[in-house]
């Protein structure tokens, strides 16, 4: 048995003739942060939904603390450990955090055929495990509206958690969030993996990647640039291997001439 | 590699921004949605208390009257509330009410059928009805208004052709003889609590006729329905684990399924609540009445969502409370009735209905945003 919790090993998915993803492979061992950047197109939506159960890899296998493993349904995933949060989070807005949380699993007390949704004790671990990643929930049973979105970000991601996630599937935590919001989910991802999951961050977004990540892997066009350590690739490298970067740089140059051309 | 991440504080400060504000006891209040349907209805007695409190509009007999018809209306406007709870809308809640009137005519009358069985059959017809509406809505993933909206159309047609093909009419009397001794139909035709009218009676405490019997001579069948109907939906919207998945599946469809809630499921057992209420109201009406008529619950629909939408219902779902729609109801009935009492023509009566309803939606909508806007 390997010491990788989750491996994903040669994954190619193909609709009709487009090739979605072609041969990607990533490992994850506990308590490590995965980055997977790519720009728009890259095939990290198609790859998230491979991973969350929804699509089956046409080639390649899914291998799970040293099982051979194939998803027949999300719930399978969901079964096996692997939680994705989505970027709509799965929180439904006009109702209250507990609410929220326990959507689709709810604690139930009483006796047989008249079991209630225990909602004092709903309440009470709602209010326990927001309160210990910082987020003072006054009252648990006020709308999920009404919290910013970093704090629903961090109620999506523990709901995770506390349903027995082992790997995590981030897809664009940050992307909607403003600088310190953004920080503060980063802070509550890196905390999650230092208590023993595994977290696969998918964004495009190098700068809140990049120092809360242990290794990268880049996307293009569907087939993976590799995976590397932190400590073998530069930010700036990163940054020019996803699509953008290159184009960037072309930008750069092209408005330093714009710039220059009225002067003349 | 856990090195870094350990040196990082993760005690973070969300309760420390100081642009928050402290939400006080009677903000949380005025969030419940049924809030004002229950201020409106308070406002109502008040009114009518001033203008028609010497009329006998309060008397047993007009209070009775009063919420026998509010609670005809409540039946359906709570079930009305779930479904738009639950994101949907169902129009053709007037419409199954004809069809189940002359599902329990007929047989009874024509087919010879006793009259339990035409009473299950009708809500079998309902059950069936309502399936067929939910499972459209969910496979096909059309807006329920359109799905509804035919179905409202397709079931008047058919209880207006069926009728007329059997009984070359559009009326099927003759039912009161049958209601006695019948095992099940005294469920909806029964006035309980005579004893405490007639005991009111004896001691000239209310009105009586020139016979000695008191004139409101007991709690209409309707009445005990609707509270049963309003305690036990509020208990499945708020402690059930069905209650929360009626609200997830009502807020965002999406993210409930991804959760695990069976919002298909959900949806399809609301829209079959629309139909049996719908027929409970219809047997309720026809044993009162002793006859089935092709176009009874025509516009009833309506009412229904207006009382769901004045209860605190939001049009597009997951948000609202079913006891807001009996106040709802019970709004629309006390005013139904209560203008009788007073100079005002009855025919304003559709234009308070219109008002009110206007009112409510203007109010929901500013709740909705301040329940949902981020800090």
């Amino acid at each position: 048995m390997s010491d990788y919790l989750v491996q994903f090993n040669n994954i190619s998915k193909f609709f009709g003739k487009v090739i979605a993803l072609k041969d990607v492979t990533m490992k994850l061992k506990k308590g490590e942060i995965m980055c997977l950047l790519g720009d728009n197109g890259a095939g990290k939506s198609t790859l998230i939904k491979t991973l969350a159960g929804v699509h089956k890899p046409d080639e390649g296998e899914i291998i799970i603390e040293g099982k051979k493993t194939i998803f027949d349904s999300p719930k399978d995933a969901l079964d096996m450990g692997i939680a994705t949060v989505y970027q709509d989070l799965a929180l439904v807005s006009l109702m209250s955090v507990t609410r929220n949380f326990f959507m689709g699993r709810e604690p139930m007390k009483g006796p047989p055929f008249f079991k209630t949704f225990d909602i004092e004790k709903a309440n009470k671990i709602a209010a326990e495990r927001m309160g210990q990643i910082g987020i003072d929930v006054r009252d648990p049973s006020q709308a999920v509206g009404t919290m910013s979105g970093g704090e629903r970000q961090c109620l999506a991601i523990s709901r995770a958690i506390y349903f027995g996630a082992k790997v995590l599937v981030l897809d664009e935590p940050t992307s909607a969030l403003g600088v310190h919001q953004a920080s503060v989910v980063l802070k509550y991802i890196v905390k999650a993996a230092s208590q023993g999951l595994a977290v696969i961050l998918i964004t495009h977004n190098v700068h809140h990647a990049y120092p809360v990540g242990n290794s990268f892997t880049v996307l293009n066009r569907g087939k993976s640039l590799g995976t590397y350590e932190k400590k073998d690739i530069s930010r700036e490298k990163l940054l020019s291997m996803m699509a953008g970067g290159e184009e960037l740089n072309k930008l750069e140059v092209e408005l330093r001439e714009m710039n220059r051309s009225p002067a003349n | 590699m856990s090195t870094k991440s350990k040196s990082i504080e993760t005690k973070t400060d969300f309760n420390q921004d100081e642009r928050l504000k402290k939400v006080s006891k009677l903000r949380l209040l005025l969030n419940r949605p049924e809030l004002g349907a229950l201020g409106g209805a308070i406002l109502v007695f008040i009114f009518f208390g001033i203008v028609a409190g010497d009329t006998g509009m309060f008397s047993a007999y007009g209070v009775l009257n009063f919420l026998d018809v509010s609670a005809n209306l409540g039946i359906i406007a709570i079930a009305a509330a779930m479904l738009m709870i639950g994101g949907e809308f169902d129009l053709s809640i007037g419409s199954m009410i004809g069809f189940a009137g002359i599902c329990i005519a007929i047989p009874a009358i024509y087919w010879g059928w006793p009259l339990w069985m035409s009473i299950i059959f009708a809500f079998s017809m309902a059950v069936l009805v309502g399936y067929f509406n939910g499972i459209l809505v969910v496979r096909t993933g059309l807006p329920s208004f359109i799905v509804t909206l035919a179905m409202l159309f397709i079931l008047r047609g058919a209880t207006l052709a069926i009728t007329r093909l059997i009984t070359g009419r559009t009326q099927v009397p003759g039912l009161r003889v049958l209601i006695e001794d019948d095992p099940l139909a005294w469920i909806f035709a029964t006035d309980t609590f005579k004893w405490v009218f007639s005991w009111l009676g004896s001691m000239n405490l209310i009105a009586l006729r020139t016979d000695g019997t008191p004139l409101a001579t007991g709690i209409p069948p309707s009445v005990i329905w609707f509270i049963a109907l309003a305690i036990i939906t509020t208990w499945i919207l708020m402690k059930t684990r069905y209650g929360n998945w009626i609200f997830a599946s009502g807020g965002d469809k999406n993210g409930a399924n991804n959760v695990g809630v069976p919002v298909g499921r959900v949806k399809i057992s609301l829209f079959i609540g629309t139909a049996v209420a719908a027929t409970i109201f219809a047997t309720i009406q026809v044993l009162d009445a002793g006859s089935a008529d092709t176009m009874r619950g025509t516009l009833k629909e309506l009412e229904a969502i207006a009382a769901a939408v004045v209860g605190g219902c939001l049009l597009t779902g997951g948000y609202g409370s079913a006891i807001g729609a009996a106040f709802g109801a019970l709004i629309f009935g006390t005013v139904s009735m209560g203008i009788f009492y007073t100079d005002v023509d009855t025919d304003w009566f559709k234009v308070f209905l219109g008002a009110m309803m206007l009112i409510a939606v203007i109010f929901n909508n500013y709740i909705r945003r301040k329940v949902t806007e981020s800090k």
